[in-house]
């Protein structure tokens, strides 16, 4: 066949992103194994080993157990007011920037949060905690509940129709039906969703640095910005780079064993009904469960904002700093946005046109490398590079490794649409000899257009809530908005941290929201 | 004699589509249920079994009033077209729900689905997952399922549309065998008219939301639009 001709540019195109992604962590890892690892398996890695997993480990047992719950009695009601909106709704925190999240977290259940006040007000006992492991699994649950609960309940309204007639024609009772039918669908759904929840909280950065607060409460990747920032012990740092590569990399190789949860409905249009839950009581229990979950997911949200609007805004605008911290962090996310457009693009482009499955798989493997190295151990490895790193040089390093971490999700969006999209023109666009950046200009790019937003967007709003890349590099020369809500925290200032917060959240979410693909939108890519 | 089934009036709107249904089913009787794409034979079936609930009219099964009748309590055992079996679960446990939904089994009950089994030839299939199993096989592993459960009403939903010629009529014939041992009733929704006339020895035409005739299979029109 020579229908592959003309289509070489977009493999050298996917052969130039792929080095790139390479050769960048490669040069990070290059000095760690220069370095080498200092220290060996001593009582502190030891107890921060332990710690990661521990802390990974029940915060999935949580949040799949609390997801399973809600997913049930979701799933249960196929059809009330606002399902669609609870639905969105537990999409809501993968949009919000870690750091936000932490603050919201502490304005509900820390010091002087909200809890706290229920707690005096009924003159309940001692002050609640939060830093510590308390606050982790808050932290971490808040997130993934959501996420678990999506999953679950798209796993159960996957099922057929028929099955649910069938449980009611054969008259199963809640225990059988939880057995026969609810059940084995959320176990087909657990192994993605408790290995994709377990890596996220197991490479969680911000949220432990944040409240963790102490020795004691301290993840891997922590260990490793502590040890440079602080101590400045780049081989103790190295070895607890390798360590954490070895852990994520164990991980990866799990997940890649289950399939990947799926999102979508499999029977588009065909009307979602139940026929059990009439009682009473499992009306009041799932109305129960529903609020519930609101009440925890929601509060944090309800508290950025409220702080945020009570905070000093005109103070806030008189500083210097966050005139310097916004135009740093729109020029960044801006970049890492572009920047991991182009990537995707490429990558996408070559993975489509390149008939060799080595070459496919290394463009898969270069798009989700960012998931075996995290953030922290491409800045690790840049920072020793540069030694600290003044000038123009973090800014770059920053804006790369944010659009690498963007590169997986910006793929997942756009990959597929330009697979339809290729398949559905590469005869016209041969037929009519448009080639090259002709073909861009002409088919692709009016075509495209919408997941290329997309993934513009998704990448703007992960870039711009980013503190894990920029840890180690910020500082008075380097200011982003969440360094700045970062530092305004540690010092005190928390009106300055509330208002910084909302106005950081509100811009993340707004973007994640444009870079979500609609249900709607989902049914015409798929068409 | 009293009527398996008799709607009168039974009416329900749905969005934009209004339904109301008179139909009486000799008990006994083999029905095959036509009418094109959309005309509510679906709809018919889900009143049938409890899951619409009409607005109006009266739905009596057995000669009772189905009102307040919840579907696992009525009188029926459904078919459809596929996903029939619980996929985690074997073809004994499928098969055994029909006796008992929480799976409490003598060695009666425990006999009588394996008997269930070799009557619809699938004899030894007790441990096999649903998903090994061929389109065909599933089907007959549902009728298993209605043998044990004694529902003196069947609603068939196109349970042959998804095999090919031969397997229909080898189905059929297993169907019919069924009919005329149990003394079940048996309503099918069908779009084969051959198959019609072949299996039933009733007819009822659906369109538009109403049922628009029925009778002797030997008065079914030669040709209508087919759905």
């Amino acid at each position: 066949m020579h229908a592959r001709r003309g289509i070489s540019g977009e493999r050298i195109g996917g052969a130039i992103a792929l080095a790139f992604i390479l050769g960048f962590v490669a040069l990070a890892l290059a000095p760690l194994l220069r370095f080498g690892g200092a220290g060996g398996i001593d009582q502190q890695l030891a107890s921060v080993l332990t710690f990661t997993l521990w802390q990974a480990s029940l915060s999935t047992l949580l949040s799949v157990f609390f997801g399973a719950v809600v997913a049930l009695s979701v799933a249960r009601r196929p059809s009330f007011t606002g399902r669609v909106w609870l639905l969105r709704f537990m999409a809501a925190p993968m949009g919000l920037p870690a750091l936000a999240a932490a603050f919201g977290v502490l304005a509900v259940w820390g010091r002087e949060g909200a809890f706290n006040s229920v707690l005096s007000f009924f003159d309940l006992g001692t002050k609640f905690n939060v830093y510590g492991m308390t606050g982790i699994l808050i932290a971490h649950t808040f997130f993934n509940i959501p996420l678990a609960a999506r999953l679950f309940t798209a796993a159960l309204d996957r099922f057929p129709p028929t099955y649910w007639k069938l449980a009611a024609n054969l008259d199963l009772g809640r225990v059988a039906l939880f057995r026969l039918v609810e059940g084995p669908a959320l176990m087909a759904a657990l192994p993605g969703v408790a290995g994709l929840i377990f890596m996220l909280c197991a490479t969680s950065f911000t949220l432990v640095l944040t409240l963790g607060g102490g020795p004691a409460a301290t993840t891997l990747e922590v260990a490793i910005y502590q040890a440079l920032k602080f101590d400045f012990e780049p081989g103790r740092a190295v070895f607890l780079v390798l360590v954490q590569v070895v852990l994520t990399g164990l991980v990866l190789a799990f997940l890649a064993a289950f399939p990947a949860p799926a999102e979508e409905r499999a029977q588009q249009g065909t009307e979602l009904r139940r026929f059990d839950g009439g009682s009473l009581a499992s009306k009041l229990w799932d109305g129960a469960v529903i609020v519930a979950f609101l009440l925890f997911c929601g509060a944090p949200f309800v508290a950025i904002l409220v702080d945020g609007l009570r905070a000093d805004f005109p103070h806030l605008l008189a500083d210097r700093l966050f005139w310097r911290a916004l135009q740093t962090s729109a020029v960044l996310g801006l970049s890492a946005a572009l920047l991991a457009l182009l990537l995707s693009w490429l990558i996408a482009m070559a993975r489509v046109s390149t008939g060799s499955r080595i070459f496919a798989g290394w463009l898969d493997a270069g798009g989700s490398l960012i998931l075996l190295t995290p953030p922290i151990v491409l800045s690790t490895g840049w920072f020793l590079w540069l030694r600290g790193g003044d000038g123009f040089a973090p800014y770059i390093l920053v804006a790369i490794i944010n659009a690498l971490m963007a590169l997986p999700f910006a793929l997942r969006v756009l990959q597929p649409a330009v697979r339809s999209h290729v398949e559905r023109t590469r005869r016209l666009s041969q037929s009519l000899g448009l080639s090259g950046l002709q073909r861009l200009r002409i088919i692709d790019a009016p075509a495209l257009s919408r997941p290329l937003l997309m993934a513009f967007f998704f990448a703007l709003s992960l870039s711009l809530g980013d503190l894990g890349a920029v840890a180690l590099f910020g500082g008075e020369g380097f200011v982003t908005l969440p360094w700045l809500i970062y530092a305004r925290l540690g010092s005190y200032r928390t009106t300055d941290a509330a208002a910084l917060t909302l106005i950081l959240a509100a811009v993340c979410m707004a973007f994640a929201v444009l870079g979500t693909p609609s249900e709607r939108r989902r049914g015409e890519a798929g068409r | 004699m009293t009527k398996a089934v008799e709607l009168s009036s039974a009416g329900l709107t749905l969005g934009d589509h209004r339904f109301s249904f008179d139909l009486a089913v000799p008990e006994g009787a083999f029905v095959a249920v036509t009418g094109p794409s959309g005309s509510g034979k679906s709809t018919l079936f889900n009143i049938l079994a409890g899951f619409e609930r009409p607005h109006a009219g009266r739905v009596l099964l057995g000669g009772e009033d189905m009102a307040a009748v919840p579907p696992g309590k009525r009188p029926v055992s459904l078919i459809f077209q596929d996903n029939n079996l619980f996929a985690h679960r074997d073809i004994f446990t499928n098969v055994a729900l029909g006796v008992s939904p929480s799976l409490q089994l003598d060695d009666m009950a425990r006999a009588a689905v394996s008997d269930a089994l070799s009557r619809v030839g699938l004899a030894g299939f007790e441990k096999r997952m649903p998903a090994t199993l061929s389109g065909g096989e599933k089907q007959r592993a549902a009728f298993a399922r209605a043998l044990v459960r004694k529902r003196p009403i069947m609603l068939l939903d196109e349970p042959f549309a998804a095999l090919d010629p031969e397997l229909r009529h080898q189905m059929g014939a297993l169907l019919a065998a069924m009919h005329r041992q149990e003394g079940f009733t048996v309503l099918m929704i069908t779009h084969d008219r051959e198959e019609a006339r072949r299996l039933a020895d009733r007819f009822a035409m659906v369109e538009a939301g109403h049922v628009a005739g029925q009778g002797q299979i030997a008065d079914l029109p030669m040709l209508t639009a087919r759905g």
